[in-house]
């Protein structure tokens, strides 16, 4: 079986749509969706509603820390900016979309296979794994093989052998990387919606069960258009150049 | 026999939980192949000829399955070596390997399937060492021409020695155990799992010794150890069985080649010497450019050390230890092939004869432009003097040898501008008079052999000549497997016929 994982959506149509585009062609029989559906983007009805429609045939999501806030609303301790994308996401999702995002779990586990958003140890506390010291962390937080997490913008791969060795490693894209099961792996496909690491194309992976290989891939997408929807909607403008610039 | 240095009092937790595997025996089926006989017992491993159950076809490649010795599940270096090679291996194509057919896992029955390369590994001609120094030349080139593929794919061998040596029928060598290697798009398991250096003792590099795993060069100095093995009889750095004892290659210089045997030509001690340099940035740049020059010996650049009979002298190796003290390899390049991509090897094909002024002043320029942006870059400049395809050979005439010497004169005058401005010294600059009857072929086969990056030629200028001729570029074009780029003159500058004192 073949599990397309996509991560920090951020409310990013056109990011999105390239990546379910893509993610057919590879002929994916399932879909994880790892949270952060909204914040940042001018399209979080949108990409709500796919996410949820994935969902009703099958697929599997967990909340990310955007998600938590738009349901519970902005608070006074958030930044200023932080606090307008809330607000105009929250006005610009139905009641009914809320509802969903509110009713989503914060972990999911299917098999060896567990899915969260930030991490294993304190999946509510949001915290990110930066580094190999917190990979091990999660990783010793649960007895899954393969952690699948987003939080971190940027595609990541770490695992860790029987003797608590920590090794990292950053993917070339489209390169299948077997990941032998006597090993704990943590895999950051990095951000489909608003990707950190100096390239614009949208992030995701695909795992396939049957030759347990993991393949990051990434997706040329219309930044200026998701862009140009963030400027039109006044939302903070830096939001739209850290897309074309992927930063 | 070579030591292999790891840490072998490491626990290794991962290993308890597996299953400890039930002794094999022939005739059984593991999946879909049946072991026939065991080949092979090793420290590390076991090696069994297997066939393919139910094979269907005809072109049945003989096979071996290797399977790890599992000593009660302790030995990190088994384990996450035979995992490095099950990811690495599948990654890996082309006739320096061994074909790669299946591999089962460690939760069940760990195995590797793969062709079986028939025929002893270079292990036992160590034996007979010091060999003949055409034999030397001729294994060098060969293995540095198995080691430029495998670094063109991403791989660094990082455990280069006799005994992962072979060869196919056709002379064709073939590296084997990839178990201490390190693929640019894989994780590297071995990085973080051992605190002493890996690799085997002899041939380690002086940056393998300092944990450094990811230089293609290394497995130059590897290359270069086996050189001098092959030429003296005796290893350049001993066979030291500590890190101590390893660190001392980070100061000591090997003794002189012809020292000790008075037959090997200055040029090979020079290549061996190269090989063997410390900073991996003074040795070779790619495994490439050293089987040109053992394929050209007359085009090695001597420095002084070529000729020397001794080793150095206290003095300069407390010289050498100072520095080497607390010394740190320098940044090595992040991805194997990008130390490739900065030192390609670039073939100008020029036509001194026939050649339009115009045209060799606009080849000139491509290749200089080309070679300007890569510090990196080696020249060859090729000329191909056509023979007859039948009959005497006129070379061993005077009137032959005088042709190849007023080519070989007109290549080098050709080039000297170029060689002026971008100080192309230190052998970045070679010259070859190829003798043929079929320039085409002459030039697609140098490039072939020689590892080239990317030819580049003018086109036939006369479109009369082209049509009586053929196109020599279109040809080279056709058949080769790099980049070509086919210069042409600007139009309507053609018509000047070449100078002999242009340019």
């Amino acid at each position: 079986m073949k599990t397309a994982l996509i991560t920090d959506l951020h409310a990013n149509r056109e990011a999105v749509e390239a990546v379910l585009e893509h993610a057919r062609f590879q002929a994916v029989d399932q879909y994880v969706l790892l949270g952060d559906f909204v914040g940042y983007g001018a399209d979080p009805g949108w990409v709500v509603d796919t996410a949820r429609a994935l969902v009703r045939q099958g697929a599997v999501a967990v909340m990310g820390n955007h998600d938590e806030a738009v349901v519970r609303g902005s608070s006074p301790h958030m930044r200023p900016d932080a606090r307008h994308v809330i607000e105009w996401t929250r006005a610009h999702l139905s009641a009914e979309q809320i509802d969903w995002l509110a009713s989503l779990p914060m972990t999911q586990q299917r098999g060896d296979h567990l899915y969260v958003h930030a991490n294993a140890w304190m999946p509510s506390g949001w915290d990110y794994v930066h580094s190999r010291s917190e990979a091990v962390r999660s990783l010793h937080a649960t007895d899954a093989r393969y952690t699948f997490c987003g939080h971190m913008h940027e595609p990541k791969l770490y695992h860790v052998s029987g003797t608590g060795k920590a090794g990292d490693f950053t993917p070339t894209p489209g390169v299948p990387i077997p990941l032998p099961p006597h090993r704990q792996w943590l895999v950051i496909p990095g951000s489909a919606g608003q990707p950190r690491d100096g390239n614009p194309a949208a992030c995701y992976a695909v795992f396939d069960d049957a030759a347990s290989a993991l393949t990051y891939h990434r997706v040329p997408y219309d930044y200026e258009t998701a862009g140009n929807k963030i400027r039109a909607a006044e939302l903070p403008q830096r939001l739209a150049a850290r897309l074309e610039e992927g930063q | 026999m070579d030591s292999k240095l790891y840490s072998r009092s490491l626990g290794y937790a991962g290993g308890q939980g597996l299953p400890a595997p039930s002794p094999l025996e022939p005739g059984q089926v593991i999946d879909r192949f049946r072991l026939e006989e065991k080949l092979h017992v090793g420290g590390m491993a076991h090696i069994w000829r297997v066939s393919e159950v139910n094979h269907a076809g005809d072109s049945r490649l003989p096979l071996i399955m290797k399977v790890p010795r599992i000593k009660g599940g302790e030995d990190p270096a088994t384990i996450v070596g035979f995992e490095v090679e099950q990811m690495i291996m599948p990654m890996l194509a082309g006739p320096h390997v061994p074909k790669f057919i299946a591999k089962g896992d460690f939760t069940r029955q760990p195995y590797i399937v793969m062709e079986r390369i028939e025929g002893v590994s270079l292990r036992a001609r160590l034996d007979e060492a010091p060999l003949a120094i055409d034999e030397v030349i001729e294994i060098g080139s060969r293995v540095a021409t198995a080691l430029h593929d495998l670094h063109r794919q991403h791989l660094v061998h990082l455990d280069v020695k006799p005994s992962n040596i072979m060869f196919r029928p056709d002379g064709t060598a073939v590296l084997v155990d990839f178990g201490l290697s390190r693929h640019d798009h894989l994780p590297d398991l071995l990085d973080e799992e051992f605190t002493l250096p890996m690799g085997t003792g002899p041939y380690m590099s002086p940056e393998q010794v300092q944990f450094v795993r990811n230089d293609p060069r290394s497995d130059l100095f590897a290359l270069g150890v086996m050189l001098y093995h092959f030429t003296t009889g005796e290893r350049p750095f001993g066979q030291p069985d500590s890190v101590r004892g390893l660190r001392r290659r980070l100061y000591m210089e090997a003794v002189p080649p012809r020292a000790i045997r008075k037959d090997c030509p200055p040029w090979l001690q020079e290549v061996i010497f190269k090989c063997l340099e410390v900073k991996a940035e003074r040795r070779y740049q790619t495994a490439g450019q050293l089987a040109l020059d053992l394929q050209d010996p007359s085009q090695v650049v001597l420095s002084k050390r070529a000729e020397r009979l001794q080793g150095s002298g206290a003095i300069k190796t407390f010289k050498r230890w100072f520095f080497a003290l607390g010394a740190e390899p320098a940044a090595a390049y992040a991805k194997t092939t990008e130390q490739l991509e900065r030192s390609p090897i670039i073939l100008a094909a020029v036509d001194v004869d026939n050649a339009t002024t115009p045209l060799l002043e606009r080849l000139r320029e491509t290749v200089r432009r080309l070679v300007l942006m890569e510090p990196g870059a080696r020249l060859a400049c090729v000329s191909v003097m056509k023979t007859a395809r039948i009959g005497m050979d006129d070379l061993v005439d005077d009137a032959g040898r005088s042709r190849h010497v007023k080519q070989l004169v007109g290549l080098k005058h050709w080039a000297r501008p170029i060689s002026k401005a971008l100080n192309l010294d230190e052998g970045r600059l070679t010259f070859h008079v190829l003798e043929a009857p079929d320039a085409a072929a002459a030039i697609t086969e140098f490039a072939q052999r020689n590892q080239v990056d990317h030819i580049v030629m003018g086109a036939r200028g006369s479109s009369v000549l082209r049509r009586y001729l053929g196109s020599v570029s279109a040809q080279v074009l056709a058949n080769s497997e790099c980049t070509v780029t086919v210069v042409r003159a600007t139009p309507g500058t053609e018509a000047a016929p070449a100078k002999p004192d242009a340019p």
